[in-house]
């Protein structure tokens, strides 16, 4: 009896140590809004009941231009967190190269591969001489083109089924007093050329700019065929018809009271929550109906070098975090909340709604490089100036539109 | 005083030059001592991080301060985008517009005040309040009291006046106009109570001496009591212009720079290009030119100020 109860005392003892080897793991992200909040709870839940280990969630408002400074800021400052959240693409470039970032490369060994990724091109942003420093958590498109069903059963037409037949349909939309283009002010607008280019221009315009930053592939025809239809797009939206957020055209969409918007896939989740039914509601075009791929952009974990004389315990969460992210379990509960496209497709994925059903399509023929992901971040700035005053200033005209765009093209780093 | 010193250095020579040395390192340490802390702040942190702005302006620093020397090249960058120089502009006239209407509206209205009116605190309280408020607030209010759709011209509108129209903040020509409502109504009441203590300050003699002479009191305001308050006079201008040089969150609440860029300022550039673009270099840059225009404002006043005391003595 007494031998029980040492072996009982000695196995409290043992719990009780794995319990206190529990590390806390604080984690920096910007999803803030409902539905991205509810999908990170989806990461966090998974981690805490896989290792016991504590996800200590520091949420920062402000997304890519409040809170990836302070992220920044703090990895650089010497108080890095344990993980976080960032854009798939060059941000972290530097940071990576300072030698801040931890190398996940024997991870990857270890998990042998990363072979099940849908595309490779996604891991480009993470890789730097051969070494993987982040994993990509989520596929985001901006090359969406969302119509308002009610709007075009008020003017008696049917729902376009492409970018031609919307253009075509402006000027009935203006008689009925309805907006052709909903727009919200600010950042929305700089996301419009690039799903112009991939939609119009084509999956070899986009490669020749983004990838190669050819500045003849600006100033030649197909890109030319892009300025006009920005051009002709600018003369649709007057600045006193738009509204404070995106989340708003989603609402003026589904009265009916906007007809179109071009937007990324997050646009989906207030669409959503708004009640609005794929299909029923507003009807969605990829590719703006007309091209076969897709610009792939998207959210990336980084794992900042924690200082000398860290606990191990919160190395070794570090690595399960990494582990568990890309898991297939992870990835269903996460993405199909977050309404983003899962990095893997061999999870089962019939609860994807009717536009993601088509964009896991589109996904087989391989993702374009979008500016996010092939720009560095002082380029993509300067872009979003310029697209800004365009839009504005009608005395900046198709060709200054079209210079202007080169010379930051040829002077991109 | 200045005299007997340098009588005092011909006669005696080379003691006199150790009494300097003395005078300068000895005389009265313990006042020194105390006062070295903040000498070391003004060196290392004034001039040391100036110093360091301007030197990482001239090199291609990308997100870390690393880049290598590049000479003008962020400088001509520049001014070669038209969204730094619309700020610029935008910046003179704001700035000139904000300082005279704040000025003259601070004082008409500290002169209204100082006439020994009723409820005198309670008016006070009710036109300092908006200075209470920070300017993230102040602008999203404005925001939503400008909005074309939701604001006061579909109020007007709704009640009957449907040819109304007050857009200003939508128009490019008129936003300008619309940052000043909104930076006036924040400031005019910190610069009536600066002006009210100043009009207090005046000796009632002076008010006396004036009406015996049959001055108006019009005349009195302007010609005997606005010059004897040359000291918060000059508090003002300083206040209200480190206010324009640094307009950032009025902005970025109100307009966030549009529509297009009609609306950026240069402390918004700098923000943008060293934190959300990640090119320190540049971002440095265009604060370096922004020091600059302080100092060119500063220097000729500073030698005004100084200078002339000098030559008095």
């Amino acid at each position: 009896m007494k031998k029980f109860a040492v072996v009982a005392a000695m196995a409290t003892a043992l719990l009780g140590s794995t319990a206190v080897m529990a590390a806390d793991l604080e984690v920096t992200h910007w999803w803030t809004s409902a539905g991205e909040a509810a999908a990170v709870a989806e990461f966090a839940r998974v981690f805490e009941e896989q290792t016991g280990n504590h996800w200590v969630d520091s949420a920062l408002a402000g997304s890519g231009t409040g809170a990836n400074p302070v992220i920044i800021s703090r990895i650089i400052g010497g108080d890095p967190m344990g993980a976080t959240q960032m854009n798939t693409g060059r941000d972290a470039e530097e940071l990576i190269q300072a030698g801040l970032i931890r190398d996940l490369t024997p991870i990857v060994e270890e998990m042998g591969g990363l072979d099940f990724y849908v595309d490779q091109s996604l891991l480009a942003p993470c890789t730097y001489d051969g070494k993987i420093y982040c994993f990509p958590v989520n596929i985001h498109s901006w090359d969406w083109l969302w119509l308002s069903t009610k709007a075009y059963e008020t003017i008696g037409q049917p729902v376009p089924k492409d970018w031609n037949e919307y253009v075509a349909s402006w000027p009935a939309l203006e008689e009925a007093g309805i907006l052709p283009f909903g727009l919200a002010t600010g950042w929305p607008f700089s996301g419009i050329p690039g799903v112009l280019m991939s939609g119009l221009g084509g999956s070899d315009l986009v490669l020749a700019i983004n990838r190669d930053k050819s500045a003849d592939a600006v100033r030649g025809p197909e890109f030319r065929k892009v300025a006009e239809a920005l051009d002709h797009l600018r003369s649709v939206i007057s600045p006193d018809m738009m509204v404070p957020s995106f989340g708003d055209v989603g609402n003026q969409l589904l009265e009916g009271t906007a007809a179109g918007n071009i937007h990324g896939d997050w646009l989906q989740g207030d669409l959503q929550v708004a009640g609005g039914v794929p299909g029923v509601d507003y009807e969605c075009l990829p590719a703006l109906g007309l091209g076969d791929q897709l610009t792939g952009g998207g959210d990336s974990f980084y794992f900042p070098v924690l200082p000398e004389g860290t606990d191990p315990a919160v190395i070794q969460a570090q690595t399960d975090l990494a582990k568990i992210l890309i898991s297939p379990e992870a990835q269903l509960a996460f993405n199909l909340k977050k309404g983003s496209m899962p990095i893997r497709t061999d999870i089962d994925l019939s609860g994807a709604n009717a536009c993601m059903a088509k964009a896991l399509k589109l996904l087989d023929n391989g993702l374009l490089p979008s500016g996010d992901f092939a720009l560095s971040s002082d380029t993509q700035q300067q872009m979003q100036d310029l697209n800004t005053e365009f839009l504005d200033d009608d005395s900046i005209t198709v060709d200054d539109y079209i210079e202007r765009y080169a010379s930051i093209i040829e002077s991109a780093d | 005083m200045a005299d007997t010193a340098v009588q005092r250095v011909e006669g005696a020579g080379i003691s006199g030059q150790r009494g300097f040395l003395r005078k300068t390192f000895v005389h009265n340490l313990p006042a020194k001592i105390a006062a070295l802390p903040m000498i070391a702040t003004v060196l290392i942190v004034f001039v040391g991080c100036t110093l360091w702005t301007i030197y990482y302006s001239f090199t291609n620093s990308k997100l870390l301060p690393t880049g290598k020397f590049v000479g003008f090249d962020q400088y001509e960058r520049l001014f070669g985008t038209s969204r730094w120089n619309v700020s610029v502009t935008n910046l003179i006239s704001y700035g000139a517009m904000s300082l005279v209407f704040t000025l003259v509206l601070g004082f008409l209205l500290a002169v209204l005040m100082d006439q020994k009116i009723r409820f005198e605190s309670a008016f006070r309280t009710i036109m300092l309040y908006p200075f209470a408020l920070s300017f993230i607030v102040t602008g999203l209010v404005w925001q939503w009291i400008m909005n074309p759709t939701l604001g006061l011209q579909t109020t007007i509108r709704n009640l009957g006046w449907t040819g109304f129209s007050f857009d200003w903040i939508a128009n490019p020509r008129m936003v300008l106009f619309a940052l000043l409502i909104a930076g006036l109504w924040q400031g005019v009441g910190f610069c009536m109570v600066l002006m009210l203590a100043g009009l207090r300050g005046v000796d009632d003699e002076i008010w006396k001496a004036a009406r015996v002479d049959g001055i108006p009191t019009w005349r009195t305001y302007v010609s005997i009591v606005l010059p004897m308050m040359r000291g918060v006079l000059v508090t003002a201008v300083v206040l209200i212009g480190s206010g324009i040089v640094r307009l950032y969150d009025l902005v970025v609440a109100l307009t966030n720079g549009g529509p297009g860029i009609s609306s950026e300022v240069p402390a918004k550039y700098v923000y943008n290009y060293m934190f959300s673009g990640g090119n320190i270099g540049q971002g440095l840059a265009a604060a370096s030119m922004m020091l600059l225009t302080v100092v060119i404002i500063m220097i000729p006043w500073a030698y005004l100020e100084f200078g002339g005391k000098g030559r008095q003595s």
